[in-house]
């Protein structure tokens, strides 16, 4: 296959960027789309430019490193992550669009890469259970109904690759941290911690700088792991319910 | 002139800190003689921790939880991300849930006996007694393990035992334990006891008057490298699979930090024991840049089978039943589809080289559920192993449920690894190893589902216990400054190497010379190796060495965010540790676990150990690039497991 990419290209955090044209040729469709970025760099570097710099990792779709906005969808045209995304999606003689993820809670590094610590300091606030190690009791001794265990499991399935944020038309961050309260709270080794995860973990997404919900959706379609647009209905809830507990509203 | 090969042999390693007495009663003994450090003193220690993967995040959270001030470094932009994030099938523990007769000491002889006898007795034993507290502290943490309808644990069978003693989240079971201790150290980070560094990359060990007392690193987003100190350091950097170029690892897996302890004196034990997993997706092309691993659990329902002929190039539908050959369950019929790794990809290896392999270049073999589809159901089929099945369909665009699987194996872990003690402790005070970085567990083979059981004991429970025996017997000693000499000296090493890369621009990619040397490991030091192409391998890597030297092209420059220069970095240590890996394995002359050498077999082509001259672990004291190291034997001695042919028939 032969390609055409137009791949944003930004020096530096606080340079100015702008989309650079390249040819790929010799394309397989069994590549993933980040091997074929890989082929685009090896001729970049022996031509002595700089390589398109992109986060990857496990190339698993399991990691959540790679975050590539391909023609203005967030991880390209399937739901999956960009790893796991192969070039039998495109067509020979395709032009794509590489962008990074855009939200104004994640600037740019350099080219596709963003800093997306802010997710870090939104588990920070409470995406914990405090169970220090050694004071755990035997694992049997408290049951889960196996439709709480499950429900807990597809939420704890997030991989916090920010997909949701770079899709939402407001850059809103609820999916994801409705994701990790979903998993928490329905367990109930999660609940002395319910009220106080919910509160502090959503006000520090707004410290953050993510943007509001208007339930426009689009991150659940994007999202390469299927949370639900409900999930964030339950964080809602959840909020709703610690909040008059807490005397808040 | 003496050349690499002509290893010289050492005074003998010691474990100086397994306590004697009964096997089950040592940790014990260890943690009671082990001295403590007040609880008021400990927020004086700095302990660093490399790496937030399992091993890394529980012992940073640990440790911090225990009063120490931890520095915590990981290369990824998060510490959710760690390799061990891609860990799906499960982790052991002896709980007996399901009242198979399964016990610690049953745990402890599989493990020993999957290892093929070159694992230490004491440490093992360790790990099967706290496999039962992982899965409390996880549960504890919100870990979502798959649940029976009555609420209760679900567990499953892995390959090489024949209990179910294998917890599981779906088929992400390393991602739902990554994700407890990467949340346990978010706590600690949000309560000022860790300070987390991510995106920073170690590039040295700092060694002052033969203590480990911090690292040089690399800030991956300025370029900036600096150096930071602390009482004790630990490494939980992972594997060295990456050597191979193509591995199940993640793509920025690595070496360095290893290879550089290593430099600075920590002895590299077994570096050939690597494991080959048996279960994995067949590489499409050259292109390829990564393998991507289908959980052993797979093995629990798919029949694996190649065609009664060779050279069939049918369709697998349109080969008939009796023109099968299901071989695992024909050579091995008491464990069937369930034999240890090893074996299971030695299996694969052979009939593909008699010519019977299916897929494009024949390299894979099926594995098949139109069995279990039919005595299960399609749908139960969806609950097991569902997210398997799509993760496959996704990479090869073909539908297992309709077609069988093509498997391959592929490098997956690295027994092998820095020596370690009882205490987890290098031969470098002050430096302990943890997780897939140590030597110490699997011996020369490792049993499913027992990575993640390693990782989370050492870094739970083992190190946080054993590391306050070094921190209360020496006096801290702090920040000693960018100023002093062995600092400066250290700094300009790692600073001199990187402006070398970035100087030479020369007309090759980093990736071209990994890829160099990962097929020639494959080749030479992959599923079966020989005194002679072992030789030819240690022959050619200098060689490669050399020409990198003279025609690796990096651009950019070092002040920048440049993963090219990161890559680069990272190759250099691949060009030693290979020939490390070579030598060690031309030297045992023996076949053991994943160690098979070809002229060191049965009649009917199973790894033959010679156990009068091979029952040591072997750990490489480094004396120089390209210079022969120093072998110092550790004796292994096995009091409750007596080793015998590992006959899985």
């Amino acid at each position: 296959m032969k390609l055409t990419l137009r791949v944003w290209r930004q020096r530096a955090a606080d340079a100015d960027g702008a989309m650079s044209t390249y040819d790929v040729d010799g394309i397989s469709p069994d590549m993933s789309f980040l091997e074929m970025l890989d082929t685009l760099n090896e001729e970049l570097i022996l031509r002595g430019e700089d390589p398109v710099a992109f986060d990857h990792d496990c190339r698993e779709g399991i990691c959540g490193a790679c975050s590539l906005v391909i023609n203005g969808d967030a991880h390209g045209p399937e739901r999956t992550t960009t790893c796991q995304l192969h070039m039998r999606s495109f067509a020979d003689g395709d032009t794509i669009d590489v962008e990074p993820w855009r939200a104004s809670a994640f600037p740019v590094i350099k080219d596709l890469v963003v800093d997306r610590s802010a997710f870090d300091r939104i588990i920070q606030a409470g995406g914990y259970i405090t169970a220090p190690t050694g004071a755990a009791p035997e694992a049997h001794a408290t049951a889960v109904p196996k439709p709480d265990a499950d429900f807990a499991f597809e939420h704890a399935e997030c991989i916090g690759c920010g997909a949701c944020v770079a899709a939402c038309p407001n850059g809103a961050a609820m999916l994801f941290t409705s994701a990790k309260i979903n998993h928490l709270n329905v367990l109930p080794q999660g609940a002395p911690e319910r009220e106080t995860r919910v509160l502090d973990m959503v006000e520090r997404m707004d410290d953050e700088g993510f943007g509001g919900c208007t339930l426009a959706g689009e991150c659940a379609t994007a999202c390469p792991k299927g949370i639900p647009l409900v999930s964030i209905t339950s964080m809602n809830k959840e909020w709703l319910r610690a909040a008059r507990k807490a005397g808040k509203r | 002139m003496s050349t690499y090969a002509d290893y010289v042999t050492g005074e003998p390693v010691v474990d100086g800190k397994a306590p004697e007495g009964p096997i089950g009663e040592r940790w014990d003994t260890r943690r009671f003689e082990a001295k403590l450090v007040n609880p008021a003193n400990r927020r004086k220690h700095t302990v660093i921790v490399v790496g937030t993967g399992l091993a890394g995040g529980s012992a940073g959270a640990t440790l911090a939880e225990q009063g120490y001030h931890v520095v915590q470094f990981c290369y990824q932009d998060s510490p959710r991300r760690a390799h061990s994030i891609a860990a799906q099938g499960g982790i052991n523990a002896a709980k007996n849930y399901r009242n198979d007769g399964d016990s610690v000491h049953r745990l402890f002889y599989d493990t020993v006996k999957g290892g093929d006898f070159r694992a230490r007795e004491s440490n093992v034993h360790r790990l099967a007694q706290i496999s039962v507290e992982i899965i409390d502290q996880c549960v504890a943490q919100g870990v979502p393990f798959a649940r029976e309808y009555g609420g209760l644990l679900d567990t499953r069978s892995f390959g090489g035992v024949q209990v179910s003693r294998t917890f599981y989240a779906r088929g992400q079971t390393g991602q739902q334990l990554l994700l407890g201790a990467y949340q346990a150290l978010s706590r600690q980070i949000a309560a000022g006891n860790v300070e987390m560094r991510p995106r920073t990359e170690m590039l040295d060990l700092i060694v002052i008057d033969g203590r480990a007392r911090g690292i040089v690193a690399r800030d991956l987003i300025t370029g900036r490298i600096d150096t930071y100190f602390a009482d004790a350091v630990v490494l939980a950097s992972g594997g060295y699979g990456n050597v191979f170029y193509l591995s199940t690892n993640a793509m920025n897996s690595n070496a360095t930090a290893v290879w550089r302890a290593h430099r600075r004196g920590a002895l590299f034990a077994n570096p050939c024991f690597t494991q080959i997993h048996p279960t994995c997706i067949p590489r499409t092309g050259e292109h390829q840049s990564k393998l991507t691993l289908m959980s052993e659990s797979l093995r629990n329902d798919g029949r694996i089978w190649v065609p009664e002929a060779k050279g069939d190039t049918r369709p697998a539908d349109r080969i008939p039943e009796d023109e099968r050959d299901y071989y695992l369950e024909r050579i091995y019929p008491s464990f069937g589809n369930l034999v240890p790794r090893d074996i299971a990809s030695r299996a694969a290896k052979n009939v593909c080289d008699e010519g019977r392999g299916v897929g494009p270049g024949g390299q894979g073999v099926y594995l098949d559920f139109a069995d279990a589809i039919a005595r299960m159901g399609r749908k139960a089929v969806e609950a097991k192993y569902g997210n398997l099945f799509d993760m496959y369909q996704r990479i090869t665009d073909e539908d297992p449920y309709e077609v069988p699987m093509r498997i391959y194996p592929a490098v997956h872990y690295t027994m092998g690894g820095l020596w370690v003690d009882y205490d987890l402790q290098t031969t470098v005070p002050g430096l302990f190893a943890i997780g897939e970085a140590n030597f110490s567990d699997h011996g020369a083979n490792r049993l499913g589902a027992s990575a993640l059981m390693q990782g989370l004991a050492d870094g739970y429970f083992v190190l946080p216990a054993t590391i306050n025996d070094y921190l209360a017997r020496h006096p801290r000693q702090g920040d000693t400054g960018r100023q002093h000499p062995v600092v400066q000296e250290v700094l300009a090493e790692t600073e001199d190497r990187l402006n070398l890369l970035l100087a030479v621009d020369g007309d090759r990619t980093p990736d071209s010379f990994h890829r160099e040397v990962g097929e020639l490991m494959w080749e030479f030091c992959g599923m079966a190796r020989t005194d002679s192409g072992l030789r030819k391998a240690l022959e050619r890597i200098p060689q490669i060495r050399e020409e990198f030297w003279r025609r690796i092209k990096v651009p950019g420059t070092g002040e920048e965010f440049n993963q090219s220069l990161e890559k680069a970095n990272r190759v250099v240590d691949y060009l030693e540790l290979a020939e490390l890996m070579c030598l060690d394995a031309l030297h045992r002359a023996e076949s053991c676990g994943g160690h098979f050498r070809e002229e060191s077999q049965t009649p009917d082509g199973e790894a033959e150990r010679r156990d009068e001259e091979f029952t040591y672990a072997a750990a490489w004291e480094f004396t120089g690039t390209g210079t022969a190291p120093v072998l110092h034997r550790e004796d292994l001695v096995f009091e409750y497991v007596h080793p015998t042919q590992r006959s899985y028939a």
